[in-house]
């Protein structure tokens, strides 16, 4: 499919463009020309799919709790604080 | 949980309940956030119980100019960094750091080989889970100033803007940093989907 893109964007300069993309930071025209890329291209399509889904896994970490003991220090240190 | 906004009235009024809920909402992450930056758990226990003394210090003089939370993060970072420049292993943000991002591409600009849809794999709320814990685990391999970007972006959910102003970098070099962190969490969930 690549001579028919040629004069437009190619994979290794759409996949660059993808995290400005995801952000809304592109350029209308800059937009416009890679969801042409994306429309004409099942790989890069895979590959934003993929880097969503690596976002959404990214996301879904969850930090550890918090130790009951070192959460009523800090309070204390607080309370003793604006006491003054 | 709570807003920030609504936090930060009351913590100005030293209403404790508030810091509770305050404290709540963000030890963790910070320590999280701190372990990506520090040489071992411990000092970025010490990190955080700093970070936590310049709140409560420095609540009453807190203007708002940036987000409360952006303040709470930049406070972590700038000790992190200090303690880490006293230890001597902080690295600069590099954000051409060695290693592959899993990226190949013929020389006319398209990909080296067809890439394998990943959605169909995904949709099991189990799978979703696993794939959290092989995410964390190749967050916790990045180079260091790509995991800074990542947690602070997709972990803690901060805006590019955010993550500029906390870490003190370009809007070019957080891009970067981010693009080649995802891709290299792209590459280990891959291994994992594609594996068989």
């Amino acid at each position: 499919m690549m001579p028919l893109l040629s004069k437009d964007l190619d994979c290794e300069h759409a996949v660059a463009l993808v995290a400005e993309y995801l952000d809304g930071a592109l350029t209308r025209r800059r937009r416009r020309r890679f969801e042409a890329h994306l429309r004409a291209c099942p790989n890069c399509r895979a590959y934003l799919e993929q880097i969503r889904i690596t976002i959404a896994s990214t996301g879904r970490i969850v930090p550890e709790a918090l130790d009951a003991e070192v959460r009523d220090e800090l309070v204390e240190l607080f309370r003793r604080y604006h006491r003054k | 949980m709570p807003r920030d906004e609504d936090l930060l009235a009351r913590l100005r009024e030293g209403d404790d309940e508030a810091f509770a809920a305050f404290v709540d909402k963000y030890h963790t992450r910070l320590v999280r956030l701190a372990c990506s930056m520090v040489s071992s758990r411990a000092v970025a226990e010490e990190v955080v119980q700093d970070t936590w003394l310049a709140v409560v210090r420095g609540i009453e003089r807190f203007e708002g100019r940036s987000s409360l939370r952006t303040w709470l993060f930049r406070i972590c970072v700038n000790r992190a960094r200090s303690t880490a420049g006293r230890e001597s292993r902080s690295s600069p943000l590099d954000p051409h750091g060695a290693g592959a991002d899993g990226l190949a591409f013929a020389t006319d600009g398209s990909w080296a080989s067809p890439l394998q849809p990943w959605a169909d794999v995904v949709d099991d709320r189990l799978e979703a889970a696993v794939l959290a814990d092989v995410a964390k685990q190749a967050i916790d391999r990045l180079p260091e100033a790509q995991r800074q970007v990542v947690t602070l972006r997709d972990l803690e959910g901060l805006t590019s803007a955010e993550v500029c102003d906390v870490l003190s970098i370009t809007e070019t070099n957080q891009r970067v940093l981010l693009h080649r962190g995802r891709n290299r969490i792209r590459s280990v969930l891959g291994c994992r989907l594609e594996g068989g």
